[in-house]
């Protein structure tokens, strides 16, 4: 068990390097960066001595290295658009963006796994049909369209909710939160809604099938022959047997609703950091684009541990058997 | 439930399965009776898709839809059972009647430990106390012959092999003490050396316990040493039933003289079941009058029209016009060697 997290742990810091390759080349091959630090008018020599300084004249090995140390700190520098500490602009929007994606990961993960519970132990029930045909347009509609859908509905038609913005928020230190505000709450409906519809259908669809497809096996078959209640075998049984796809695919769209909340928090003028990572697109603001790519790379690192760990958790298939470390 | 001396603990009377299907119901189990008396084992065999698991799985009222009952009764200790609700069936499951299936492999949920199976199936049926139900749990592991029970309970499945994994799932099936068990061919997917071992086990705790078995196998010879009476099946009825050595010694129908052909040993070469010549029709082609009569060295004229019922023939009862006065009318094949017995 701790070799195998010993494993993963180095698996994610070789992913993290080479994200992190790939966000430092950012620098080096969207224009010189010397040009985004001063202005037109300065000398030639002038120029060289800031080069040096700051270090743009040693070998590539050497500045990666120095880039991700300070990195490990907290330090990608300053954002060239704002002049402020990379760290400080997207730290003021991470909480933005973390309270709509948990609150859109939950509406996914509570309605979906309860919805593909109820079509995969009733297929033929008529809310199973309706179910069903609501997720395939859940699916099929691109994130933007629901999102100007229903805005269209609930803001400009009945005018119940908030169309963009955050509303009211109260800070906690560092952290702003919409959670204890009625603006805040109602301001978070619309763009989590959108944000999880596409991940709800997902998760409801693949419960529904993986029930399916446990409601056949022996071990149910068996748990019925011995008289066990219905509770104790769609519950215990069957549906603990769904989790471990679920946990998958789950995790990974933890990271993509993270990913996704760019589109949803361009439509909703939502003040995170998706919106700040397409304004830092449009003013070439390197700093703050490459520190976004390293960060949505760590949290993509961090859930897929966790489903590794969770996977223990469920499976005592991979607890017991050390050969096999992986799935 | 005190059954009434001479009443038999299982009754099944004129039993049809059916499965509709877009071309036709297909009718899978055809009016089959039969009866097993309390403690008695009663050997099923036939070939595979002559009925024998859809007759079970009808019994503890598990079919799969859209297979279902279309007809006849099924009693358990003079007690209807065929038409009781979900639930008023659920708790005799597991409690009267217990069930053994194929694959031990498999009938385990792999990620609750053999232990917490054991329990919830116990407390499901018996009014105990988490404690007492484990110490009854570890005491029904010892007695299916599972070494260090206090230990191994805590383990899943998967740390079994599956000889014992077979154990524990017949540790379950004897939780509730039920009257009955249905083990439907319940060493077919075990290790030749370990199916001696298994039946022995079955056979020896249903002795001690009392309890009636309906035995499906494919292997004659577990039957020859297990059973007590015989069922042959042939394409959803039942060909011939009689005391086993009866049935093996003298076999009646021609499809079970057939079969005697070739009995392996209990955990020898699994031999083929079936020497005669052609194959069970299936369930779309079974041809008129006597369903075996396509493969039947005896077949006559009556036989490709009327269909025979279970007739009187020694002292099994068998499913063929040989042993109806008016016989099978003017022969279709010419003889070949003829089993003495069917002269009889
Ligand atoms: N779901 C189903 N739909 C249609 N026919 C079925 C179904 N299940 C079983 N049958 C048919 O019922 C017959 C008897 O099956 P079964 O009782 O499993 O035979 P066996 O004697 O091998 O246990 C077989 O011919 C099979 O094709
Ligand atoms: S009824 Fe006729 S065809 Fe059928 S088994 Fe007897 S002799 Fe053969
Ligand atoms: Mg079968």
């Amino acid at each position: 068990m701790l070799a195998f997290i010993i494993r993963r742990l180095f698996q994610g810091i070789i992913v993290m390097l080479a994200v992190g390759l790939v966000a430092f080349s950012l620098f080096n091959f969207v224009g010189d960066p010397i040009n985004s630090l001063v202005g037109i008018d300065t000398p030639l020599d002038e120029r060289e001595k800031l080069r040096e300084q700051l270090g743009l004249n040693d070998p590539f090995p050497i500045q990666f290295g120095r880039f991700v140390l300070n990195g490990v700190q907290g330090n990608f520098g300053l954002s060239y658009r704002m002049s402020e500490p990379v760290m400080r602009v997207i730290g003021s929007r991470l909480p933005a963006t973390v309270e709509l994606s948990l609150v859109a990961a939950i509406i996914a993960l509570v309605l979906g796994v309860g919805m593909g519970v109820f079509t995969g132990l009733y297929p033929r029930a008529a809310l199973s049909r309706i179910f069903l045909t609501v997720s395939l347009i859940g699916v099929s509609l691109p994130t933007f369209l629901t999102g100007i859908l229903l805005i269209l509905v609930f803001a400009v038609w009945l005018g119940v909710l908030p169309s963009f913005g955050r509303g009211d928020v109260v800070s906690f230190g560092a952290w702003t939160s919409g959670f204890f505000t009625s603006t805040g709450l109602r301001a978070l409906i619309l763009p989590a809604v959108t944000l999880g519809l596409f991940q709800l259908t997902l998760i409801m669809r693949l419960v529904r099938s993986e029930m399916l497809e446990v409601m056949r096996t022996d071990y149910i078959k068996f748990a019925r022959a011995r008289g066990l209640t219905d509770r104790a075998i769609n519950f215990g049984h069957a549906l603990k047997n769904t989790l471990v796809p679920v946990i998958t695919i789950t995790g990974l769209q933890l990271g993509a609703i993270i990913a996704f909340s760019i589109i949803t928090e361009t439509v909703f003028s939502w003040p995170g950091m998706g919106q700040l990572f397409i304004q830092s697109v449009q003013s070439v603001d390197i700093p703050v684009m490459a520190t976004y790519l390293v960060l949505i790379a760590l949290f993509f690192v961090v859930i897929n541990l966790c489903v590794d760990l969770l996977y223990y958790a469920v499976d005592p298939r991979l607890r017991f058997d050390g050969s096999k470390g992986g799935h | 439930m005190n059954a009434i001396p001479n009443q038999p603990l299982l009754e099944v009377r004129n039993l049809r399965v059916e499965f509709p299907t877009r071309r036709g119901t297909l009718l899978a189990v055809d009016d089959v009776s039969f009866h097993i008396a309390p403690g008695e084992v009663l050997g099923v065999v036939g070939e595979s898709g002559a009925g024998k698991s859809l007759t079970g799985a009808a019994i503890i009222g598990l079919l799969e839809p859209p297979g279902r009952v279309a007809g006849g009764e099924i009693l358990l200790a003079g007690r209807r059972i065929d038409q009781l609700s979900y639930d008023e069936m659920r708790k005799v499951r597991g409690a009267q009647i217990g069930a053994i299936f194929q694959d031990p492999l498999t009938s385990l949920n792999p990620l609750y430990t053999v232990g917490r199976q054991l329990i919830e199936t116990i407390q499901t049926h018996v009014k105990l106390t988490a404690q007492q139900a484990r110490t009854r749990a570890i005491d029904l592991l010892k007695e299916v012959g599972i070494p260090a029970a206090e230990q191994r309970i805590d383990h899943y499945p998967h740390q079994f092999s599956g000889g014992m994994r077979q154990r524990v799932v017949i540790a379950l099936a004897l939780c509730a003490n039920p009257k009955l068990i249905i083990a439907d061919e319940p060493t077919t997917a075990l290790d030749v050396s370990i199916q001696a071992q298994i039946i022995a086990l079955i056979k020896r705790l249903c002795r001690e316990h009392g309890t009636a078995v309906m035995l499906v196998t494919h292997d004659m010879g577990v039957i020859a040493e297990t059973a007590d009476r015989v069922a042959v099946m042939y394409a959803g009825r039942i060909a011939e039933i009689g005391p086993v050595r009866e049935v093996v010694k003298n076999a009646r129908h021609p499809y079970t003289s057939g079969l005697m052909g070739s009995i392996p040993s209990v955990g020898g070469e699994q031999g083929k079941l079936t020497q005669i010549e052609g194959s069970m029709p299936r369930l779309t082609e079974i041809p008129p009058g006597c369903a075996f009569n396509p493969r039947c060295p005896e077949a006559g004229e009556r036989c490709v029209v009327e269909r025979p019922d279970l007739l009187p023939a020694g002292r099994s009862s068998a499913a063929c016009w040989l042993y109806d006065a008016a016989g099978v009318g003017r022969k279709l094949r010419q003889p070949q060697t003829v089993p003495e017995a069917v002269n009889g």
